[in-house]
Order: C-alpha cells, then sequence, then structure tokens
C-alpha cells in the first residue's frame, strides 16, 4: 500500500466530509426558510379571512345603525388599507413587517370601535345573523393569535439557526438574512377607553 | 360587547407571551388516555364511559375527540390554553388535523367555570366556530349550570359525533416514510473508511500467510477474517411504538390553527 494511497484517501474524505456538512447546513436552512414562508402564508391567510368577513358584517350593522356612518367609514378605509398592505414572503424585513402590522392593528382598532358602537342597538345585538358574524369574527381572532405565534416560533428557529457558529458563516455565504418577528401593539398594555 | 373588547385585547396581550406559552401545561398521561381529568370533576364511571366512547369512536374514524379537565388556566384565556395544549398533545391525526379538544376549568367559588372547544384545522369544516359556540351555549352550560357535568359531556361529544362522523375513515391512516438519506452520510463514509482500512491491513497479512503456507489468497483472507468473532451488535436500536392493549393507543400529532368557541358558566 503507497503512502500515497492513504493521503489520496484523506484528502477526499475531508472534502467530501465538508461537502457534505455545508449541504446539510445549506438544506436545512431552506427547509427551514420554506417553513417561515408558509407560516406566513397562513399569517396572509387568516387576516384575509377576517377581511372577508368585513363586507357582510357592515352590511349586518348598516340594517340597524345607519346613523354610525363615520364609524362604518372608517372600518371599510381600514380594511381597504390593511388588504392593500402584503409583504413578499421572502422579505421579512422589520420595516415591511411594521407597515403590515401598522395596517392590520388599524384594522384592529376600527373594528373594536364598532363593537362599542354595536352596544347601542340591542336590536341587532338579539340579530342571529349578526350573532353568527361576531362569532366568526371573534374565531377568527383567535386564529390570528395562533397563526401569528406559530409564525414567531418558526421564524424564531430560523433566527437560532442561522445565528450558531459555524452556520453563520454559511448563512452569511447564502445570504439568508434575519426574519423579523410580530410584536405586541405598542398601545395593547394600555386598558381601552370606553365612553358611554 | 365588552367582552369582544376584552378579547380583542387578550389576543394583542398574548402575543407578548408567545415564548412562555406551552410552558406549564400537564403532561400527557401514560398509558394515554383521551379523558383526562386532573380534578375528579367526573366519577370514575362516567370518566371511563366518555373514554370508551371517544376510544371507539376515534378507532372507527381516526377523528380523536379529546377531553381535558384542569384546575387553574394558569392565567392563559381559554381559548389560548386550548390550542397551545391540543397542540402539544397532537391531538388528531397527522396530516389530517382532526383534532378536537374539550377543555373544561369547574367552577370554583373564586373563578367561574370556563369551557372550550378547539377544533383542528381538519375539523374545522364539519364543526365551525358558531356551531361550536352552539353547543357550548346549548348542550353544555345548561347542563353544567344544574352540576349535570357528565351529561353536558355526553351530549356535547354525542353532537359532535354526528357532525365529523363521515369526514375522515380509519382506513386513511397515512403511513409515515421518512427518514432522509443526507444526514447519514459522513456516518457511511467514515464506516467505509474504516472498513477499507481493515481489509487493507488484513490482505496484507493474508498475503504473507498464503506465502508462507502455500495456501491461495483468497482461502486465507476467508480464514482470517472468520479467526475474527463476529460478536458486535449494531446498537439498540429500539422501536417507538405506541401502547395499544385494547385501551386507547395515543394522540396522532394533529394541529390546531384558533378553530372553536367557548363559554363561561
Amino acid at each position: 500500500m503507497k503512502k500515497s494511497w492513504i493521503t489520496i484517501i484523506v484528502i477526499a474524505v475531508i472534502a467530501i466530509f465538508f461537502y457534505s456538512s455545508i449541504k446539510g447546513t445549506y438544506n436545512k436552512m431552506v427547509a427551514m426558510d420554506e417553513a417561515v414562508v408558509s407560516q406566513w402564508a397562513q399569517v396572509e391567510n387568516v387576516y384575509q379571512r377576517r377581511a372577508d368577513l368585513i363586507p357582510n358584517l357592515v352590511n349586518t350593522v348598516k340594517g340597524y345603525a345607519a346613523h354610525e356612518s363615520e364609524t362604518l367609514t372608517g372600518v371599510i378605509e381600514a380594511r381597504a388599507k390593511a388588504t392593500s398592505t402584503t409583504i413578499d414572503p421572502t422579505n421579512l424585513t422589520a420595516e415591511n413587517m411594521q407597515a403590515f402590522q401598522q395596517a392590520q392593528g388599524g384594522l384592529s382598532s376600527a373594528l373594536s370601535k364598532l363593537m362599542v358602537v354595536v352596544e347601542r342597538y340591542p336590536d341587532l345585538k338579539a340579530n342571529q345573523n349578526f350573532l353568527e358574524l361576531q362569532s366568526q369574527l371573534e374565531g377568527t381572532e383567535n386564529r390570528i393569535t395562533v397563526e401569528r405565534q406559530k409564525f414567531n416560533n418558526s421564524a424564531q428557529v430560523f433566527n437560532t439557526f442561522i445565528k450558531q457558529f459555524p452556520k453563520n458563516i454559511y448563512a452569511n455565504m447564502f445570504d439568508f438574512e434575519e426574519k423579523a418577528y410580530f410584536k405586541a401593539q405598542e398601545n395593547a398594555n394600555e386598558a381601552p377607553k370606553v365612553e358611554f | 360587547m365588552q367582552k369582544i373588547i376584552k378579547h380583542i385585547l387578550l389576543v394583542l396581550l398574548s402575543v407578548i407571551s408567545i415564548n412562555t406559552i406551552a410552558q406549564n401545561f400537564p403532561e400527557k398521561s401514560n398509558p394515554p388516555r383521551i379523558v383526562n381529568d386532573y380534578t375528579n370533576f367526573l366519577s370514575n364511571a362516567e370518566n371511563q364511559a366518555l373514554e370508551n366512547k371517544l376510544v371507539n369512536f376515534s378507532y372507527e374514524t381516526s377523528t380523536q375527540i379529546a377531553i381535558v379537565i384542569v384546575p387553574s388556566l394558569d392565567g392563559y384565556d381559554p381559548a389560548s390554553y386550548a390550542f397551545a395544549l391540543g397542540d402539544k398533545w397532537g391531538i388528531g391525526q397527522k396530516g389530517k388535523n382532526n383534532g378536537i379538544l374539550i377543555l373544561v376549568k369547574p367552577k370554583y367559588q373564586d373563578s367561574q367555570g370556563e369551557v372550550f372547544i378547539a377544533t383542528g384545522y381538519g375539523v374545522e369544516g364539519a364543526v365551525p366556530d358558531a356551531i361550536a359556540k352552539r353547543i357550548v351555549n346549548n348542550e353544555i352550560i345548561p347542563y353544567f349550570k344544574q352540576r349535570m357535568f357528565y351529561e353536558g359531556l355526553n351530549a356535547a361529544t354525542n353532537r359532535i359525533i354526528e357532525l365529523t362522523r363521515g369526514e375522515y375513515t380509519a382506513d386513511e391512516y397515512r403511513q409515515s416514510t421518512k427518514g432522509s438519506a443526507g444526514s447519514a452520510i459522513p456516518g457511511i463514509i467514515i464506516f467505509l473508511i474504516v472498513i477499507i482500512f481493515s481489509f487493507v491491513g488484513r490482505a496484507r497479512r493474508a498475503r504473507h500467510y498464503s506465502v508462507g503456507h502455500n495456501v491461495p489468497f483468497w482461502i486465507a483472507l476467508g480464514m482470517m477474517s472468520s479467526n475474527r468473532s463476529h460478536g458486535g451488535s449494531f446498537g439498540n436500536f429500539s422501536s417507538g411504538g405506541g401502547s395499544f392493549g385494547g385501551g386507547f393507543g395515543g394522540f396522532g400529532g394533529g394541529g390546531f390553527g384558533g378553530g372553536g368557541a367557548g363559554g363561561s358558566w
């Protein structure tokens, strides 16, 4: 057995080992990146679901509370703004995320205003159609929470993975960037003002 | 309607607690049970009756309707608690997500009773939120108010069984074929190298032997390898399997996405 043979084998083994380690890490990053993107699709889905409920809700409320046109217009405008603000899921940067959250947060607060107004109309509150819409809206808000949490979890898994040594080197090499998180609304800690 | 405001607030607040969620939940019971009562809410006989009914239904259709009764929600709202617990336990089958969780927190002197029906992704169509709300308000709460806990849960599960029967069948069980060859490559290469080196060494010795003893090389090689003991074992490949034995086979890894509705009494 010649020494050169052993050297060749050793070099080949080292090369294959490095190749497979980079390949494994890269492929894992791709898979995790894909998981974040598909979870983002789920998030957009549930927000879309909420947007889809609104025309029906507005029409039902209009039938009983036509005077509240200001609030209703507010909801419609916030909805238009929210549905027009979309993010390219491959570019989940902090700024994009903030714009998205702001638009959706605007719709959330417009809706909560509407729900306060609705208090004054007992007939509306007894309406079966309205009750169904209300429970659907509640369910949609639940879905939004769950999907946002799942998105944050998958983004966290991805971010942790790409920041660890030596994977941060590969991540830099292949341009994997940190994903932004959903953050709590700035005013979420304040109790809402209820005026009577 | 303040409830809605409270609800929206809770939704926003619960986003803050992303990382703390799924910390204090009860562990799955072992052996697995589909009815888990941590509070003596139900008598043993009632518990067993529900268990039998729901286990049979899960064998029949693969849809899993779990009942969990906990003494406290640890500060979560019932909806968040139910989704997180359902996800953690994996109620329903993987891929079908056909799990339903009926979460109950009994009424105590200092706190009201809470009940929430959480539906997995796959049964949101069969049991829409408005229907879940109706089941809670019309089947569960009226019984619970009269302290007829078994009757409430029995009526609710009967309704849910009616609604979900036919959605899924048991023979649709998916066989998960997992395992990627990619991650095993370095191990395989090292293994091959070890084999090659030991072969090289042995062949060298065999050549010496065959020359000295007038035995053909290949026979000498064969003799040398048969001298070696083959007593190595390949480690312990434990086959992970659920405990069956007539009882409940365990949850299948289904996911929850926020479907369902609840109420309090």
